[in-house]
């Protein structure tokens, strides 16, 4: 771990201002990510503004029929709460899939959107990696991708979002609210929040130097039922293979997202509207030109199997 | 003392204080922080952090190491490379260096330590150490390289003498001749200790006397290989090594911590602390190699097998050795024609060496799957085909007989445990849900060692007894069944018992390894104990042989006195040893046991969860059923994660573990283990040693992997072969669900 400074932030403007100002700066929050990746030498921001004393902790109704969630709310208190149980069955269910108990009491609603992936070259700075080191190679590619993407990827970087409460989030169209260090707020659809690699892996987001996300917004309630089958080698703590966030309606129909196979939760519109053909029509179409490698080929079928599963118990 | 001849009545007999579930006498210091770890030994003064900096690369030279920006940085002491270190000897445990240069043997190893005030200094300065390296060529993918690998020998173990080739009868011919064969190939990865404590190190000068405070399983080896290592003399070395944070054969040796921390600490001229960082574990530290093994039986139409063959190649860096996967092999079962052979080939991944069960643990996820597989072509039930095969005696030299072996109770107890006569012989028949649902068995083995340990034992004026062995406790309970030992010889509680461990001052003992510390280690305090007995008597003018010690008195006849009296003049103590003479020529020692595993697969997923297990063992007699329980549920869940997840994955490219860290190499969670239950046979073992006990921490994880194996193939009906058996493998062969 470098040395770096720190300070506490008590506005976010300002909180905003610093990061952007600051070559070198980040915003920290839970922390269970950043200082993770600060120890291993990942990350070596020089100065973190420390965002927790920012009044951005509550879920307040929309007057659309929705939900405000303050961008500091714990992963725990999310899921625990009584609204979202009772309205967003799949956002409860993908943030307690995740991590463990301990994590989700520290880690936020924004640090959780903004978690960087678990490729384990990305973790080893001896390896190639144009998402740490643009420009040094992807040693992920031809190497060990077992867990890795296999659509949405590039021939720079092949990497995952490692992440559940956003497969959850992107079933549900949330809407992520930034503030700028202009004090110029911003609504970003989840659709759009995580980058496809392409050229530029480095940069996860389309956050802007200093954007601060303040809250994230949910639509109304959907209805129908909710799932998120985690498929994992072990029962808990572990990353997914393969995630399957649905809402499926008592006519068949449904939306469906996918994790643990792109930069990003992925969800094609067009394919979950095959949810009443099935299974392996909806995925036929939502992995329309997905390149896996050898090692991660089984997670198309895999996705295949798991959407399959959540139509069962829909049915059941 | 020496154990020349099958034991017969003594003291422990009386069962008082051994052989009874006793909490661990050190837990109370443990949940409350008290009992210090290498690295908590904060009461060491002036002491500096030292972090190690790895090699970027796995196989090559080192051409330059600019250390200018590292010495700069804050905080910096010193830093020690190669070129400061001098030359330096190699522990006989160790094949690769501890410290490279110019030559780098494989990846993370240790280049250089940086000593710096603060840990936080260190391991930043740790990073401005810029290293260049001439890369060459490795060899790192085990398929390839088997292909060249010579045939090795040592099945029997490292110094076992045993031949490449070992053969009885002709098995060729006889399998040939078989009317019901099998002819398979079983796959095990390479498999990383995942100790919860990491190697950690304190190192203090005094003038030229060294003292080490670390976190290692075996005390008098390390001594030795510290001194080698440093080109010191023995008795100028000191290890101090009172708890450990758990090893599995990870820490059976020297390990760049202690030697870097020795390093540093010279050249800083003050004490040095260093911790391996988790993500050295895997690359800089040695781990069970990867394992490919070829299985062979032939059998009659009755199930009796007329002939096994067992072949295993694994790799290790040059001069390493074999993981010995075909000795139980060499055991197991009854066959007139057998042959094992093993092939070795050279890898330059980090160094592979003993883990948990070392041989038995990769050979029985084979073998049993092979039995299984035997069994269902010979329409046997595989409880059956097992005990039909069953043999008291050593089958390659049949004069030798097993001292207990109680293979088939084991099975039939556990069969009738578990309600084995509810499984559905056909596979892919029981569903529940989405799940499907299967059950598995498969036999435990694992031989017994039996090996030199010494104890000093003091009878202090007030009566207390306390035990000094350089014996170690890596959370398996040895404090405690020393002092249960210590209590019933002396007739005392266990609470009365001192017990002081892990310091090389000490007289040296079996150490903790391969199953052998429990049996050898209490053995050890027994022959002390029998020799203080007598002194006791002696000093109470009674006659040793009819002396009776019992709650803190010493009875003779009618006359009885208080034991401590006999330390009124001044406090005795006495040290003695455990040798064994050569009972184990005329019979063998092994420990047995039956695994029996229910699991559930997703008919979607193919995601196996394990639903039920049960061990029952025989393992001579257990001295302690509460800390031999919390080894043998620690071993099925070891067996667990073999079975389902663990692998450390080799890049062949760059030649090293790539999932070097607990986020992607995965061990089972709370969440993967089910309840667990364990029966211990009634068994006391007279021709083991005077405690008449044997090993047990080891048995508990051989045979798991191939019963959770067993169980998946009967509740899918697909066989996997290749470890760990991750949803992939059979994903496709799973009925269609869409």
């Amino acid at each position: 771990m470098r040395a770096f400074t720190y300070e506490r932030a008590t506005d976010p403007v300002a909180a905003a201002r610093i990061v952007a100002g600051k070559p070198g700066a980040k915003f920290i929050a839970g922390g269970t990510n950043l200082l993770d990746l600060m120890k291993i030498e990942v990350e070596t921001p020089t100065h973190l503004v420390d965002v927790q004393d920012l009044d951005l902790d509550k879920i307040e109704q929309t007057p659309e029929g929705g939900l405000r969630i303050g961008a500091l709310v714990s992963n725990t208190d999310l899921a625990a709460d009584e609204r979202v149980r009772r309205d967003y069955g799949v956002l409860t269910r993908s943030i307690v899939a995740g991590a463990s108990g301990q994590l989700r009491n520290k880690a936020s609603t924004a640090g959780n959107l903004l978690q960087r992936t678990r490729c384990p070259y990305f973790y080893d700075i001896n390896m190639p990696c144009n998402k740490r080191k643009p420009g040094s190679g992807c040693a992920a590619i031809g190497g060990y991708s077992r867990q890795l993407g296999l659509i949405g990827v590039s021939d720079k970087c092949i990497a995952t979002f490692p992440g559940d409460m956003a497969v959850g989030l992107r079933v549900l169209d949330a809407v992520i609210e930034t503030i700028d260090p202009q004090g110029e707020r911003r609504s970003i659809p989840i659709a759009d929040f995580h980058r496809l690699w392409g050229d530029r892996p480095e940069q996860d987001t389309v956050l802007r130097p200093g954007e601060l996300i303040t809250h994230v917004t949910l639509p109304r309630p959907l209805g129908g039922k909710h799932f998120y089958e985690k498929v994992r080698d072990r029962a808990s703590y572990a990353f997914a293979l393969v995630s399957v966030a649905a809402v499926i309606q008592p006519d068949g129909t449904g939306r469906v997202a996918f994790g643990g196979v792109a930069p990003r939760p992925w969800r094609v519109e067009e394919a979950e509207a095959l949810v009443p053909q099935g299974a392996a029509a909806v995925t036929a179409r939502a992995f329309q030109g997905a390149t896996p490698t050898k090692d991660n080929a089984f997670k198309l079928p895999l996705a295949t199997r798991a959407l399959a599963s959540v139509i069962a118990q829909a049915k059941a | 003392m020496k154990f020349e001849q099958a034991e017969g009545t003594n003291p422990i007999d009386r069962l008082k204080v051994i052989g009874r579930a006793h909490d661990r006498i050190d837990g109370p210091l443990k949940t409350s922080g008290l009992a210090p770890y290498a690295y908590e030994h904060h009461d060491i003064e002036n002491v500096a952090y030292g972090a190690i900096v790895g090699s970027s690369v796995a196989k090559g030279r080192i051409t330059r190491i600019d250390t200018a920006a590292a010495k700069a940085a804050p905080g910096v002491i010193t830093i020690v490379t190669a070129a400061e270190a001098g030359k330096l000897g190699k522990g006989k445990n160790n094949t690769a260096k501890l410290l490279a240069g110019p030559e780098v043997e494989h990846y993370h190893q240790a280049v250089a330590v940086v000593v710096a005030e603060t840990f936080e200094q260190a391991r930043a300065a740790a990073s401005l150490v810029r290293v260049d390296y001439a890369r060459e060529k490795g060899r790192y993918d085990l398929t390839e390289q088997l292909k060249v690998a010579p045939l090795v020998g040592g099945s029997g173990g490292p110094n076992s003498g045993a031949p490449p080739v070992e053969r009885v009868g002709k098995f060729e011919e006889a399998f040939a001749a078989a009317p019901v064969k099998l002819d398979a190939e079983y796959h095990t990865p390479d498999h990383s200790h995942a100790m919860m404590e990491p190697h950690a190190s304190v190192a203090a000068w005094n003038g030229d006397e060294l003292t080490l405070w670390t976190s290692n399983q075996m005390i008098a080896w390390s001594k030795r290989d510290v001194a080698l290592t440093l080109n010191m003399p023995e008795d100028k070395v000191r290890l101090i090594s009172p708890y450990i944070g758990g090893g599995f054969g990870g820490k059976l040796f020297v390990r760049a911590d202690a030697l870097m921390a020795a390093l540093g600490a010279k050249a800083a001229k003050r004490p040095v602390k260093v911790a391996l960082p988790r993500p050295f574990i895997a690359n800089n530290t040695t781990h069970r190699p990867a394992t490919h093994q070829r299985i062979r039986i032939g059998a009659m139409k009755d199930g009796t097998i007329t002939a096994i063959a067992h072949e295993s190649g694994s790799g290790d860096l040059p001069d390493g050795g074999p993981e010995t996967a075909v000795q139980q092999t060499k055991l197991l079962y009854a066959g007139a024609n057998r042959m094992t052979a093993m092939r070795l080939a050279v890898l330059d991944l980090p160094e592979g060496n003993a883990m948990r069960a070392p041989g038995e643990a990769p050979g029985m996820m084979a073998l049993e799957i092979a039995m299984d597989e035997m069994a269902e072509r010979l329409g046997m039930d595989p409880v059956e085909f097992r005990i039909k095969n069953d043999t008291q005696v050593d089958p390659e030299k049949p004069e030798r007989k097993f001292s207990e072996r109680q293979l088939i109770r084991c099975l039939n107890e556990g069969a009738d445990k578990f309600g084995w006569n509810r499984r559905n012989a056909k596979p892919a028949q029981v569903h529940d849900g989405q799940w499907l649902v299967g059950m598995g068995v498969a036999a435990a083995f694992r031989n017994h060692i039996n090996t030199t340990s010494g104890a000093r034992v003091r009878l202090s004026r007030d009566g207390i007894v306390t035990v000094e062995t350089d014996m170690t406790d890596i959370g398996t309970g040895t404090y405690t069944i020393i002092a249960q030992t210590a209590g019933e010889m002396m007739g005392v509680p266990a609470e009365a018992v001192v017990v002081k461990l892990g310091d090389s001052s000490f007289p040296a003992s079996a150490g903790s390894g391969g199953q052998w510390g429990a049996a050898n280690s209490t053995a050890g305090v027994y022959a002390a104990c029998a020799k203080l007995r007598e002194q006791v008597a002696q000093r109470l003018g009674y006659n040793s042989a009819d002396a009776v010690f019992e709650a803190g008195q010493v009875k003779s006849g009618n006359r009885s006195a208080a034991l401590r009296d006999a330390a009124s003049a001044g406090e005795l103590v006495v040290e003695d040893k455990i040798e064994f003479g050569d009972l184990e020529k005329k019979h063998q020692l092994s420990t047995f046991g039956a695994h029996f595993v229910e699991v559930g697969v997703n008919a979607y997923t193919g995601v196996t969860r394990i639903r039920r297990m049960l061990a029952v063992c025989a393992a001579g007699r257990i001295l302690n059923p509460k800390s031999a329980r919390s080894q043998v549920i620690g071993a099925m869940t070891m067996g667990a994660g073999a079975a389902l997840m663990e692998e450390l994955a080799v890049d062949k490219r760059f030649g090293f573990f790539v999932n070097h860290d607990l986020a992607s190499y995965e061990v089972p969670v709370h969440a993967d283990i089910p309840h667990q239950e364990v029966v211990f046979l009634d068994e006391a073992d007279e021709y083991a040693n005077p405690m008449k006990a044997k090993g047990v921490g080891e048995l508990g994880i051989c045979g798991v992997g191939a019963a959770v194996a067993n169980a998946i193939y009967n509740a899918t009906g697909v066989r996997v072969r290749d470890y760990p058996i991750t949803l992939e493998k059979h994903l496709e062969k799973l009925p269609a669900v869409a």
